[in-house]
């Protein structure tokens, strides 16, 4: 071959066909709807919170996604009541899915676990709460207090006195992982193919 | 294929000095954007091993925000794509591209202005990921603002690749050019796409997803593997002296993967909330990618039939046919994890990253150092220091990068077939999974050594510490050599 439009044309044309399908569509098909009214004060403190959550890489060990019962355990291991679908993600401002479950899932944290004083703990200090785990300390988000100081409001005690008084990031990181509830609504049944034997 | 071999000795001296006159036309550039290339491939290097490390270790520098696993890993990952393996594909494909339109380079500064460009893009997009502005958006990491430094140095090397296309000589339009061609135009497209739907004006989440894994995905098939073929289509018959196999295989492997591959993105979330049509298309797709594949790694094997012995002497020849051999490796591993029974198990798994080394590294990183071996003496006139240099380079990292892919890929079924069984506690997982990571380290630790192997190579020979161009470098002492010209 020795024509250079031909060859120019053709390689649009399956770039553009792919970018139809993959790209635009979904991007005109999925719209969230417009916010009716202006976010909470708890609202902007979750949208910190995911920007935490963002800038720190939480993804790259956490997926926020649920399969179906008859295609992995997901449901067996506790993680949601139901496999997630489009529509659970209309609140969601950025793509937030992940590929890895070096951690486990994320998706309904906020349900699984509503204990704040937990989740500082983990933060701070994952031994303390999951043992031979490896995600890594978070305690750049956290002030440690040495026993026997002036009393601080806040301060989650430590074992041996100590106390750590959670940053403001700490905070709103907190506040979104108690935000992920993406099993709200309908019932289960209703999106669940039947067990195939 | 090349027009004929001019057999008329004037003819052959003509073209030989054409050559050269190409060759010195992009000395300049070609040093500035493998210079940045290769600072790079070290600063990504770094970046891995402590994610690495960090991963078995994850007390190791953990009170630095900056230097936490979810930073330095993205570092990683953008360093060496963009800082390093785009640096290198542009160098090397320019480079083609020149050769095969027999059109020296024009206006040899604003090439330089686009180096520049590049580095400081990628520069500050690593400082914004390790400083806490990450985008969070898999391999689109850089901050939104870094965008108008990598899209305006892209669009002037754009600019030259057109032009040499405009200026090529008459004739027959080889394999390779199809390729660099239809890549120069995929990737800009491809990111611009990305960062409009998801940076600059963001779609709903779930679509973000979307338009993310047709880009990441697209960036492999789109962008490095098009460089990397038309890379092995060039030089694998350079350095044998032989004409590549079949014409019409080459021709029907670039459509089907043109039509094919732009359609895979979405198997890298079988399982997600997506609607089952899209996540099958992109099944279908990744399963019609063995058409492509196979068409290109019989003709690349019927090219070297007869020829494998060249592979005890020519550095080149040894990395792009490594190369080639792990993208025919890669593509079939990719189209089985595609589909849905295989996808559930190894899908969120340590196998993935193993995946993405085969076909990152050793592939793309091998074919291009392949190609740095054959283009730098030839561009700088100067020859490679040290045969031992290059040994150690090779052998470290392709031992290292099959180790890798190895460790994870048995790792990550274990892992998945563990978390597939809800009665195995999920910190139980995790814990036997830390083995497979440690040799992972050990596995970067050689890849390490010949990356570090490869840079003082490099760098001598960019210096002048190394001899002037006469007699080239190569690994033993070859039993028959159809042209002295072409190693």
């Amino acid at each position: 071959m020795n024509r250079l439009p031909i060859i120019f044309v053709g390689f649009l044309l399956t770039f553009t066909f792919a970018w139809m399908g993959l790209a635009i569509t979904p991007s005109i098909h999925f719209r969230a709807p417009a916010p009716l009214t202006p976010p909470s004060a708890n609202e902007t403190l979750i949208d910190q919170g995911r920007g935490v959550y963002m800038q720190n890489g939480c993804i790259y060990c956490h997926s926020q996604q649920i399969s179906a019962r008859n295609f992995r355990s997901d449901q067996a291991r506790g993680w949601g009541r139901r496999r997630t679908i489009a529509s659970d993600y209309l609140n969601d401002k950025v793509d937030l899915f992940g590929t890895m479950r070096t951690g486990p899932d994320l998706a309904n944290i906020g349900s699984r676990n509503p204990s704040p004083q937990w989740h500082y703990l983990h933060l701070y200090d994952p031994q303390l709460t999951s043992k031979g785990s490896i995600m890594p300390p978070f305690r750049f988000l956290f002030q440690r207090h040495k026993a026997g100081g002036p009393p601080q409001v806040d301060a989650i005690p430590l074992e041996g006195g100590d106390g750590i008084v959670p940053t403001q990031k700490a905070r709103s990181l907190v506040a979104y992982l108690l935000s992920l509830r993406h099993d709200m609504g309908d019932p289960p049944e209703a999106f669940e193919a039947p067990d195939k034997p | 294929m090349n027009p004929p071999h001019p057999v008329d000795p004037i003819e052959i001296e003509r073209s030989r000095e054409q050559r050269v006159e190409i060759d010195l036309s992009l000395r300049g550039p070609i040093i500035h954007w493998l210079t940045g290339a290769v600072c790079w491939l070290l600063a990504g290097t770094v970046f891995a091993m402590l994610s690495s490390h960090k991963l078995t270790n994850p007390e190791f520098l953990a009170n630095s925000p900056s230097l936490t696993f979810g930073r330095v890993r993205p570092a990683h990952l953008d360093a060496v794509v963009y800082g390093w393996l785009s640096a290198g594909s542009i160098s090397v494909g320019l480079w083609i591209l020149a050769r095969l339109c027999r059109a020296p380079l024009r206006h040899a500064w604003s090439l330089h202005l686009a180096a520049v460009f590049w580095n400081v893009g990628n520069l500050l997009g690593i400082l914004g990921i390790l400083n806490g502005r990450s985008t969070s958006i898999e391999w689109l990491e850089y901050p939104g603002d870094t965008t108008p430094w990598l899209v305006l140095s892209f669009v002037i090397v754009m600019w030259h690749g057109v032009d040499m296309l405009r200026r090529r000589a008459p004739g027959h339009i080889y394999v390779s050019q199809w390729y660099l061609f239809a890549a120069l135009f995929w990737f800009p497209l491809l990111y611009l796409t990305a960062q409009t739907l998801i940076i600059w004006q963001p779609v709903s989440a779930i679509a973000q997803g979307a338009v993310n894994w047709w880009f990441a995905h697209n960036v492999l098939g789109l962008w490095f593997t098009p460089v990397g073929l038309a890379s092995a289509y060039y030089l694998i018959p350079k350095v044998i002296g032989q004409p590549i196999h079949s014409y019409y295989l080459s021709a029907v492997g670039f459509w089907s993967l043109a039509f094919f591959y732009a359609w895979n993105g979405m198997h890298h979330l079988v399982g997600g909330p997506y609607p089952a049509w899209m996540i099958s298309v992109s099944i279908a797709a990744s399963v019609m990618m063995v058409v492509p594949v196979v068409m290109v790694a019989i003709n690349h094997h019927l090219t070297m039939v007869g020829h494998f012995s060249a592979l005890r002497w020519s550095p080149t020849l040894r990395f792009v046919v490594f190369g080639a051999m792990s993208y025919t490796a890669v593509s079939l591993q990719g189209s089985l994890t595609a589909i849905r029974s295989v996808n559930r198990v190894v899908h969120f798994t340590h196998y993935t990253i193993g995946h993405s080394h085969l076909g990152m590294y050793a592939f793309a990183t091998m074919v291009l150092f392949g190609s740095i071996y054959y283009m730098l003496p030839r561009i700088v006139g100067r020859e490679w220091p040290s045969a031992f240099l290059i040994r150690l380079h090779f052998w470290c990292v392709a031992i290292g990068v099959i180790l890798y892919v190895v460790v994870l890929s048995v790792g990550g079924i274990q892992q998945g077939l563990s978390l597939q069984n809800a009665a195995i506690p999920f910190l139980d997982i995790v814990r036997k999974t830390i083995p497979y990571l440690y040799v992972r380290t050990g596995a970067g630790i050689l890849m390490t050594i010949g990356h570090i192997a490869f840079a003082i190579s490099f760098f001598r020979v960019v210096l002048g510490k190394t001899r002037p161009e006469g007699t080239p470098t190569l690994l033993a002492t070859p039993s028959h050599r159809p042209d002295l010209a072409s190693v």
